[in-house]
């Protein structure tokens, strides 16, 4: 299929004239899902889509057009519309598509045929289990809100009229539980799920056993008293407020004054203990890619090392402006976006502890398994962080009774630098960053 | 869209191995999108996304298949896909015939916005970039996007259902940053509605981009925001995300049904304030979740949950309501033809009370003025929901003092719907929302009057 999607890329790019440049991104991706409930299959989705995303730059004016289909009809008319918005766009000098910049892709090998091969039956059977497995590991889960298997098949190509011509195709699948716990008048939820390139990578015991635990370890869980604190990040917590610390450390941030760090590079902007990048290129990572989403070789990225600010992320419009080299940063969601700056797949370098070892030296803290309202609470320009929180107190180095109702707040400047350990328990996650347990001092627990 | 011959064949195909029940769900789609950002013209967009749902339902289990291939060929073989995927046990084989049947509806859009120029769109990021850029040089970045979107669905079942209905939605929405000794603060302002390019009669872009400056600059002097429990007062038109999470999703039947609610059980119910009647309303004419039909081909309805405190009824789709043998709400909706139906909110407001909104503050010796929220998310079967608030003041001796940085506030549906005393006469609807579920993103609209919540947990840094 590869050659396939490139060819059509590389004939729609072929309709550039002189003084186009011209970027044609091609996808299509083959889908199931099936959600179990009750011990019956309560919905399987079977489909496969696919589209086009069409640059067109004119004259140092960027117009962009997409459709999900890729008949010739289609093509046309979504070049024809890409070119007539270029005439509408500001003249900018930095504008344009990208072109090769000698960095070979590593030779990544994400496809398993494995999970292309698995059947259909096969799929549904592991829902099941999941259900059943869940509901199992304690008597107090009640319910299972949503058992799934899902998986993709995904390929995609790039082409540019200045010499991209890349492709990359993979394989991914998982598992997700949601349980009800109850106990009394009191239900509490919680979630797990196991991620890998192919079912064979799957556990239905890691899943079913997560979701479990988090929902009957916060039965009982009430507010508490509103306190400075210690809090201990799960891995899953973490990843996710690794997600925000990369969106502020975008070049396109960083050029148009909505960084934090915009003028803090080769400072220190976090605890010692602290280095992160931004590697695309491990295949351990759930979201590695060989290319970036104009085509260019990802590389890995060595963001903040010791504690120290080394680099922002960048793609080729980004870099241009800015006098430096992509770092093959460039992201989009999907076809129906052109590209923008972002990071691929985040990891912070482990420490050399466990969870319970780290706890053990924590006197007064929240161990926080789960946190809400990451998009309304949380401002990546003026740092301004506090979100929703459900966990375990940590008394004396021991965990102590749930907590839930609570927010957490800081900034993420001070996030940063009042870390005090990162834990060794690296695990990828459904999601562009990896997790690990985080200690983080002097946190504000909102409560009663 | 679809013929109905084609459609009468391609629902034979999919009931062809039994089924209970069978659906084709057509859409077309067309967007355009302008960006400005940094004081250029980012990029003018267009899209186009064009394909039909297939779902057969068997049993317990619905097969769901979608295609971007209209052609016979096409909706067959998504409707044996379909078909297969619920083939789980057998079911009743029953298929009538479709006729063609068109509801009526207001229309809601005069000016359609692929009549208007892309020049014309442009011209509004730009007057919108000049006029937050004016408030002052403390305003060091604007952003600002248009976005139109044309949504023609086609609905048939085999019950016999055929129908359409042609949604257009307008937005603009201009986002600032504000840059000062104490950092960086932003300010955003947005609208939209189920409308064409007469949106912008309605809305001056430029008041909008100065209204969006002043939050960001208002914001740089802020003070880090209070901890812990205190009377809330949320101004009029914000408080709908309040409901929107603290009772709204918990009012979704299919959650209910899967005791993923705390408001499971308890229809007849006292469970808020005896001045609290809250509505969910698909037929507000123009608002941003407006519709003709439902995702399902069910007509918008005005739907009361809770009156005078009471609980008087969940929102529903076709499946859920089927199960429990009566009709649909007209809350059945999907993102697109890839998705599946679920139950969803469309309008959700409170009525007005009969305070003095002026009172209402005046009344409040200390605790926080919530101006603008910003979003916010629940988990339904805890009831605990946080919503976030994106231009706040505290309010001291019963006025509005000054101004606190964002954050989010955390508090338990069931709990807080007790804890409203007070209802103002100053109803407004919210801004536009896109409102998410399990992965779906689709259009909401929200309203209220001001209201104060006794007790919420605020979430700030300071004592």
């Amino acid at each position: 299929m590869s050659p396939s999607l490139l060819g059509i890329a590389e004939r729609v790019v072929g309709w550039a004239r002189d003084g186009f440049d011209v970027e044609a991104f091609v996808a299509h991706e083959r889908e199931t899902e099936v959600r179990a409930y009750e011990g019956e299959v309560e919905s399987l989705t079977a489909a496969s889509s696919s589209g086009i995303g069409v640059r067109v730059v004119r004259d140092g004016r960027q117009g962009f057009a997409y459709a999900a289909a890729l008949d010739d009809d289609t093509l046309r008319e979504t070049f024809d519309e890409a070119l007539d918005n270029s005439g509408f766009g500001s003249f900018d000098e930095y504008a344009g598509v990208a072109e090769p910049d000698g960095v070979e892709p590593e030779p990544l090998d994400l496809y398993r045929t494995e999970l292309a091969d698995f059947p259909t039956d096969d799929k549904v059977a592991l829902a099941l289990e999941l259900e059943r497995v869940t509901l199992a590991a304690d008597a107090r889960v009640t319910g299972v809100e949503s058992a799934e298997y899902a998986d993709s098949v995904y390929e995609a190509a790039v082409a540019t009229s200045r010499g991209v011509a890349a492709t990359s195709r993979e394989t991914g699948c998982y598992l997700a539980a949601y349980s009800l716990a109850s106990e009394g008048d009191d239900t509490q939820t919680g979630f797990g799920f196991s991620v890998g390139r192919h079912p064979g990578e799957l556990s239905i015991e890691t899943a079913g056993a997560d979701a479990a635990d988090r929902a009957t370890r916060l039965l009982g869980a009430s507010k508490a008293p509103t306190r400075r604190l210690t809090v201990v990040l799960d891995p899953y917590v973490t990843a996710r407020l690794l997600g925000i610390v990369g969106a502020t450390l975008s070049g396109e941030a960083v050029l148009k004054g909505r960084s934090l760090f915009a003028d803090r590079m080769n400072e220190t902007v976090g605890a010692s203990s602290l280095t992160l990048v931004d590697d695309a290129t491990d295949p351990e990572a759930f979201t590695a890619s060989a290319i970036d989403a104009e085509g260019l070789a990802t590389r890995r990225i060595p963001l903040i090392s010791d504690g120290v600010l080394q680099a922002f992320l960048y793609d080729t419009y980004n870099a241009r402006r800015a006098g430096v080299s992509s770092t093959g940063s460039a992201v989009r969601g999907g076809f129906k976006g052109s590209p923008g700056v972002g990071a691929h797949a985040l990891r912070l370098t482990p420490g050399s502890r466990g969870q319970d070892e780290i706890l053990a030296d924590v006197d007064d803290g929240l161990l926080v398994q789960g946190v809400t309202g990451l998009h309304s609470g949380v401002n990546p320009v003026s740092g301004d962080f506090s979100v929703g929180a459900e966990g375990l107190r940590i008394r004396g180095g021991e965990k102590a009774e749930p907590i839930r109702e609570v927010t957490i707040a800081s900034t993420i400047q001070r996030l940063l630098m009042d870390v005090t350990e990162v834990g060794s328990d690296l695990e990828w996650l459904p999601m562009s960053a990896a997790g690990v347990t985080l200690a983080i001092a002097d946190v504000t627990m909102s409560g009663t | 869209m679809l013929e109905a011959d084609l459609v009468n064949r391609t629902l034979a195909v999919a009931m062809r191995t039994g089924a209970d029940f069978a659906e084709i769900f057509a859409e077309d789609r067309r967007s355009s999108s302008a960006i400005l950002d940094d004081g250029r013209v980012e990029e003018v967009v267009s899209g186009r996304d064009r394909g039909a749902g297939i779902r057969v339902v068997v049993g317990e289990t619905t097969g769901f298949a979608h295609t971007a291939d209209l052609s016979e060929t096409g909706l067959a073989a998504a409707a044996g896909a379909a078909a297969a995927a619920a083939r789980q046990s057998g079911g009743a084989r029953r298929v009538v015939e479709v006729s063609s049947l068109e509801v009526p509806r207001p229309l809601t859009v005069r000016v359609p916005p692929e009549d208007v120029p892309k020049s014309t769109k442009v011209a509004l990021l730009t007057a919108a970039d000049a006029a937050a850029r004016s408030t002052g040089p403390a305003i060091t970045q604007v952003s600002a996007r248009y976005g139109d979107g044309r949504r023609r669905i086609l609905v048939a079942d085999s019950d016999g259902l055929f129908t359409s209905d042609d949604q257009v939605r307008t937005l603009f929405s201009v986002s600032c940053v504000a840059s000062g000794d104490t950092g960086m603060q932003t300010g955003r302002e947005s609208a939209g509605r189920t409308a064409g390019f007469e949106l912008f009669d309605l809305y001056d872009v430029e008041e909008m981009a100065r209204r969006a400056a002043r939050r960001a600059l208002t914001k740089l002097t802020a003070r880090p925001a209070p901890s812990g429990e205190m009377p809330v007062v949320v101004g009029p038109g914000g408080g709908g995300v309040l409901f929107h999470e603290a009772c709204g999703h918990g009012l979704e039947a299919d959650l209910v049904a899967k005791s993923a609610s705390a408001f499971a059980g308890r229809i007849g119910e006292r469970v808020a304030a005896p001045m609290v009647t809250l509505v969910d309303d698909g037929t507000m004419a123009g608002e941003w979740g407006h519709y003709g039909i439902d995702d399902e081909g069910k007509p918008a309805a005005r739907n009361v949950l809770i009156s005078d405190g009471v609980l008087t009824d969940y929102m529903w789709d076709r499946l859920r309501a089927r199960k429990e043998g009566r009709a649909s709400s007209g809350n059945g909706r999907r993102q697109s033809y890839q998705h599946l139906p679920m139950v969803r909110m469309t309008n959700t407001y409170i009525e007005n009370g009969d305070a003095d909104p002026d009172d209402i503050v005046a009344d409040t010796p200390h605790g926080v003025y919530v101006a603008q929220l910003g979003g916010g998310q629940v988990n339904t079967a805890t009831g605990d929901f946080v919503f976030g608030m994106t231009e706040a003041y505290l309010i001291e001796n019963g006025e509005i003092t000054a101004p606190i940085r964002e954050g989010n506030l955390i508090g338990n549906g069931p709990e807080v719907l007790t804890r409203i005393d007070a209802l103002g006469n100053d109803f407004a609807m919210g801004s536009p929302g896109t409102c998410g579920k399990d992965g779906q993103g689709v259009p909401v609209g929200d309203g209220t009057p001001t209201l104060r919540v006794t007790a919420l947990t605020v979430g700030g840094t300071a004592a």
